[in-house]
């Protein structure tokens, strides 16, 4: 049951700085939406970072196909092995259509997608205020979808690493077999 | 395949107090990490402040009505050119103020959250633009026929808000309220002795338009300037006939701005004002000095009008902090609110059905 391999030292590293830039991602747009006077600057963030986080996105899904994950315990009740792997295709799924929304909703509200100074994206959308309120009620649905699976996801991490001790918890941070 | 009894995934580990207590563990973790994000979504503070409040007192005050901005409702569309002089690239290295010309579009409105008001003598006029550079930059500005605005803070508009809010007995405010208020906030006081100094126009195409808020240019050697802007009028003010409002026309001022079309472009002169180092930047209540240097950046010209509609200024969210590369944001709290609370607005009335608004202007041949 300790025969677990690890994952490949930049697949963690890609996961690690992924899941801190996503964390921090959720705090900002849920908080930004709510402030006033901080509003401002959290936004200024809030869009760069989205980006960032779709091109770190489609690095980690590239990553994964060159490199892929170890396969879970052969122990693991299937139906638990079926969880994990619909679990993180949605994650996949929503790392990366977040942002598009994101970018989709500015470009249907006609608004610029400006990252810093002069650097802006180009609108993806034609500008259609029905099609921005639409986009911008599925971004809220689905980043609380996606903070959702986030807990999901640390709590069955937690669950590996606490009570089943079958190193899938450490095939994703120190590499140790135990 | 049932799990034998050396399986890690046999729950029946759970029977040990240790594991128990791990379990435990486990959902306080997950609990307070869902309660932290709970926190800083505002759901666990249902008194605070948000830009949804601010919406949901222009409702309340207003009323609903559906489709149309939550304040400065009543508009009408324009469109024409930004013509820069050059003069602005000494402070500011926006392409807009390169010499050349920029397309504008943008909308004139009355202050207020009723879509279908009388035009009136005591109504603000606003001038929202949003110029569109070749390079895909955009600047949006929203300025308003006041030489100050009457709040320091989001905060005192918001108590102000309140303090207006209609008494259900009367379908008034309370004016002890209102006084009372004015008589708490000094500097709404001063400001609103200001305001009502100044005489207002005839119309929109005789009345100059203020930023209010001060903002930052930065130019190409990374030198930042403290600014706040004026687009003043070419067309020689007239002082407002207050017998006007009582003609019977609803929509006064904005049949006499399409009037006026009709006759030629109108034109203003986008005046830059230059802060010095004592002038607030963050309280749009105080005036700078008169002595403060002015400079004219270029004209803008004003050449068509049209009704709201599908995809013109209607679907446009003048949010002051859509800015170009070479103009930034000041440190003016109202900056931030107003992004914050347009953006609520917007996202509601982009999801409701439209209806006509009220200025309605007939001339097929002139859509901006």
């Amino acid at each position: 049951m300790s025969q677990h391999q690890p994952f490949p030292v930049f697949s963690r590293l890609l996961h690690w700085l992924m899941a801190i830039l996503i964390l921090a991602m959720l705090f900002i747009g849920i908080g930004m939406v709510a402030s006033v006077t901080d509003y401002h600057w959290l936004v200024s963030i809030h869009k760069p970072l989205g980006i960032l986080i779709l091109v770190l996105a489609v690095i980690r899904l590239i990553n994964r196909l060159i490199n892929p994950p170890p396969a879970l315990p052969a122990e693991m009740p299937a139906w638990q092995r079926w969880v994990a792997h619909a679990s993180h295709i949605l994650l996949y799924v929503l790392m990366i259509v977040l942002p598009l929304i994101g970018w989709a909703m500015l470009s249907a509200a006609g608004n610029p997608v400006v990252l810093y100074g002069a650097l802006h994206l180009p609108a993806i959308l034609p500008h259609d205020a029905m099609l921005y309120a639409l986009l911008r009620q599925t971004h809220t649905v689905l980043a609380l979808l996606l903070f959702a699976l986030i807990l999901a996801h640390f709590a069955a991490a937690l669950l590996h690493a606490l009570i089943f001790r079958d190193g899938v918890f450490q095939s994703m941070t120190t590499g140790q077999r135990r | 395949m049932p799990p034998d009894k050396s399986s890690p995934y046999d729950l029946a580990v759970l029977r040990q107090g240790k594991m128990l207590r791990r379990l435990v563990g486990i959902g306080i973790i997950i609990g307070a990490s869902a309660l932290c994000f709970a926190a800083v979504a505002g759901w666990l503070s249902p008194d605070k402040v948000t830009p949804a409040s601010f919406v949901n007192g222009f409702q309340q005050a207003n009323g609903i009505h559906p489709g149309f901005r939550r304040n400065h409702a009543k508009g009408v569309c324009i469109a024409g050119s930004f013509a820069s002089n050059g003069q602005g690239v000494r402070l500011s290295k926006s392409v807009i103020f390169q010499p050349g010309t920029t397309p504008v579009t943008g909308r004139f409105a009355l202050a207020g959250g009723m879509p279908m008001m009388a035009d009136g003598p005591k109504a603000v006029r606003s001038m929202a633009l949003s110029f569109r550079p070749a390079n895909g930059e955009e600047w949006r500005t929203g300025m308003n026929d006041i030489p100050v605005f009457p709040f320091p803070t989001p905060t005192d508009f918001y108590e102000q808000m309140q303090a207006a809010m209609p008494d259900p007995a009367t379908g008034k405010p309370d004016p002890a309220k209102l006084k009372a208020f004015v008589d708490n906030h000094p500097k709404t006081a001063q400001a609103l002795k200001a305001i009502g100094a100044k005489p207002f126009s005839s119309g929109f195409a005789d009345a100059s338009y203020n930023s209010l808020d001060a903002f930052r240019f930065v130019n190409e050697a990374g030198t930042v300037t403290p600014v706040r802007w004026t687009m003043a009028a070419v067309d020689p003010f007239v002082a407002q006939n207050p017998e006007q409002s009582a003609a019977g026309d609803k929509n006064y001022l904005f049949d006499g701005l399409a009037a006026r079309l009709k006759q030629g472009p109108v034109q203003w002169h986008l005046i830059v004002t230059i802060g010095q180092a004592d002038d607030p930047t963050n309280d749009a209540t105080v005036i700078w000095p008169d002595d403060r240097e002015k400079v004219d950046v270029g004209t803008l010209t004003i050449d068509h009008i049209a009704s709201e509609a599908d995809g013109n200024c209607r679907d446009i969210n003048f949010d002051p902090l859509v800015l170009p590369n070479g103009i930034e944001a000041s440190d003016d709290p109202l900056l931030s609110a107003r992004s914050a609370v347009y953006s609520r607005s917007f996202t509601r009335r982009a999801g409701e059905d439209k209806t006509p608004s009220a200025v309605q202007i007939d001339n097929a041949a002139k859509e901006p």
